[in-house]
């Protein structure tokens, strides 16, 4: 159907790129001028592969994790940094003492927004928030009418994790209700507990690959606010195709 | 249209650099990110040695890209993707038609994707009659004035709030405004349909992770996140180059792209794509596709002194601070890529004779490369280029030139001579104004030659 013909002995695209490719790495390049000691000591013991070239015995974020931002050691001091990031990036941050207080902060929120219809997915922190919400509701678990999602005026999720360092929340499309929930409607409510707050990126990813072992989601995104643009004369603007307003109730 | 790229380049440069307008807009466009870059640099403990962690990632990834690309394609189809291998644009064109047509795609919405830029893919998906709509706001803007991309990350940041008003009136029947959130709500609801309606959605791809076969994508608006969730089948598009071995490494990756292309800790969406919808999984594509294109891209591998141009994460950050970028515009390199990374890659990219006047496009001050998140040693592969087509194909006047100078250099007495004929001689030039000299005595002046050489002096104070 496309270009993986391979007809009457001519190479494939497949081929002849991996071709160039060995061709072009037969010449080693020089390694780059580092600045830090713990890179070139770690490359000076590092063994030759059966290319010449050295073989990493330092991982990129192995050395790089005491000079990115700091996401803070402690429980207390993580959540000192989420907050401050996310005020930052002008989302909405509600603590919350328990589920009950959740729910009626879920509440206060659709009354005081005026929501028609809010969207959410089958989890056992999000159900609970929707037994009172004054308004309708639609359920995203299985299959779904996108028109219909796309007339919601808000969606309500689960999140994977929070991450300190940079103020972002992990969503899967496998716990989060799929892809579009969390994007589609005007606004993102996302329920979380203070224990799936992390300290930094790497952090949440590791999580990430161990709760989903060999399995991973199709999707896995790190939102970082409301979605916004500066494209026009760079000045920012909220809510550019994603949500408006991005809503944190986290509980604990 | 001039047929020659160089001076189409000389012809664009000057008429932008007299354009004080034009110039005082793009500064004060870009005076906010410089604010918040620093700001956000700020919050690394340590950015320079963070530097040196990303330039490893990379670095290590396009040396070993042999064993990596493969191993990044077995895990991307086990995760039930599939890849399309192109050795060219034209392949690429026709393998995305290809797609489409198997599709029965009627309508196409499309993220910003500056690799299809590249291969020039929306005229070619217009011609055969399919309709593309950019959803990115800068591009969208940019698809409806038919202009490229103006910078590579900010495409329209050299049009006006007023232009945009008066082309959503004239296309989208829009009443004017001058709120920039206005027109970003307008653009809003335009879209919302769109990706509702769209059979097909195109989107780029800014790393291909090896070890879990997921490709990564960055963006603000939410756009390529609704580009690869609504529509039945995900085509994305990428260079070879962008594979990276660990997951992990995006941790170091992701916050700086952001922090050096647009002043941000995170760039609002950065999403790991694994296949198509799963099973379990409510929504997502039936079919994903990956196009992994090459275009010239192993000719700079093959170039072991400037292979580390293909680390490139397309932050942008060159091109912000680059002094000849913010005098003649983006449109002046006549590229894809516009600013210092483009002037490096462009003559491997399209060919050396054509494009080494991009090697001049520079004023080797090097804020570029102290600018690169990844360490690319920017403004020394300008010099490289300029010495390589020197060296292929060297100019008439330059080779004489040279034997002339070393003639002269080699014999003392010959240059004393030399030396003393051009002090006495220098106020020539300022008087006849010789075609070589006008154009840069037009706007500079001619300092008085000294009375005595170096050699006199220095022998008199001993």
């Amino acid at each position: 159907m496309t270009a993986q013909g391979n007809p009457a002995g001519e190479m494939s695209a497949r081929d002849t790129i991996l071709a160039r490719i060995r061709e072009a790495l037969r010449v080693p390049a020089p390694m780059p001028h580092f600045q830090s000691q713990e890179i070139e000591k770690g490359h000076a013991a590092g063994a030759k592969s059966s290319t010449g070239l050295p073989t990493l015995a330092v991982l990129p974020l192995d050395v790089a994790k005491p000079w990115l931002p700091d996401g803070g050691e402690t429980p207390a001091e993580r959540l000192r940094i989420l907050a401050e990031n996310l005020e930052k990036l002008r989302a909405i941050v509600h603590r919350l003492p328990d589920m009950t207080a959740a729910a009626d902060c879920l509440f206060a929120l659709a009354r005081e927004r005026d929501w028609k219809v809010v969207a959410y997915h089958g989890h056992p922190l999000v159900e609970p928030l929707l037994s009172g919400v004054p308004c309708s509701t639609l359920r995203v678990d299985v299959d779904f009418d996108k028109n219909r999602l796309e007339a919601c005026d808000a969606g309500i999720t689960a999140c994977e994790s929070l991450v300190a360092q940079t103020g972002s929340i992990l969503v899967s499309s496998g716990t989060c209700g799929g892809r579009a929930l969390s994007i589609l409607p005007h606004a993102h409510v996302v329920i979380a507990t203070v224990d799936q707050v992390v300290s930094t990126l790497g952090d949440a990813l590791h999580q990430a690959q161990a709760r989903h072992a060999g399995r991973l989601p199709s999707m896995l995104s790190f939102i970082t606010g409301p979605s916004r643009t500066g494209d026009i004369e760079r000045i920012l603007v909220l809510g550019a195709h994603g949500p408006k307003e991005l809503i944190l109730l986290l509980v604990g | 249209m001039i047929a020659n790229a160089k001076k189409q380049f000389l012809h664009d440069a000057d008429e932008h650099v007299r354009d004080t307008g034009h110039r005082a807009f793009v500064q004060r466009a870009l005076g906010g990110y410089y604010t918040s870059r620093d700001t956000q640099k700020a919050r690394y403990r340590d950015w320079e040695h963070a530097r040196d962690a990303a330039s490893l990632a990379k670095w290590s990834a396009v040396n070993r890209l042999d064993e990596l690309l493969p191993r990044f394609v077995a895990n991307f189809e086990a995760n039930g993707g599939r890849v399309h291998w192109a050795r060219d644009a034209e392949e690429a064109r026709r393998i995305v038609l290809d797609l489409l047509r198997a599709a029965k795609a009627r309508a196409v919405i499309k993220s910003k994707c500056m690799t299809s830029e590249e291969i020039h893919l929306n005229a070619a998906m217009e011609q055969d009659g399919y309709g593309v709509v950019e959803s990115d706001l800068g591009e969208f803007i940019q698809q409806l004035r038919g202009e490229p991309p103006y910078h590579f990350v900010f495409p329209c940041m050299h049009v006006r709030r007023g232009e945009i008003s008066d082309l959503f009136g004239k296309h989208l029947g829009t009443p004017p405004t001058d709120s920039p959130e206005e027109l970003t709500m307008i653009a809003r609801r335009h879209m919302r349909r769109l990706y509702v309606d769209a059979d097909v959605g195109i989107t780029g791809a800014n790393f291909l992770v090896a070890e879990t076969g997921q490709i990564s994508i960055t963006e603000n608006e939410g756009n390529a996140r609704l580009t690869a969730a609504l529509p039945r089948v995900h085509i994305a598009i990428s260079g070879i180059e962008k594979v990276v071995e660990h997951l992990d490494d995006l941790a170091v990756l992701l916050p700086m792209l952001a922090t050096a292309g647009a002043g941000q800790p995170m760039t609002c969406y950065n999403t790991l794509y694994a296949g198509p919808r799963r099973e379990g999984e409510c929504d997502g594509p039936e079919e994903m596709h990956l196009v992994l294109l090459d275009n010239s891209r192993t000719a700079i591998l093959a170039d072991p002194e400037q292979r580390d141009s293909l680390h490139c994460i397309r932050c942008g950050a060159c091109l912000n601070v680059c002094p000849i970028f913010k005098n003649v515009g983006g449109f002046t390199y006549g590229t894809t890529y516009q600013g210092p990374i483009g002037s490096v890659i462009t003559p491997h990219l399209r060919g050396l004779a054509d494009w080494n006047h991009l090697s001049g496009a520079s004023s080797l001050c090097g804020a570029c490369t102290d600018a690169c998140p990844v360490r690319i040693d920017i403004h020394h592969h300008l010099l490289h280029n300029r010495r390589n087509a020197a060296r292929t194909a060297p100019h008439w006047l330059e080779r004489i030139g040279h034997r002339v100078f070393v003639a002269v250099a080699s014999r003392p007495w010959l240059f004393a001579t030399g030396g003393a004929a051009f002090r006495k001689t220098l106020w020539l030039a300022k008087k006849l104004r010789p075609p070589l000299l006008r154009d840069w005595l037009a706007s500079r002046d001619l300092p008085a030659a000294p009375s005595r050489s170096f050699r006199d002096e220095w022998s008199r104070r001993r």
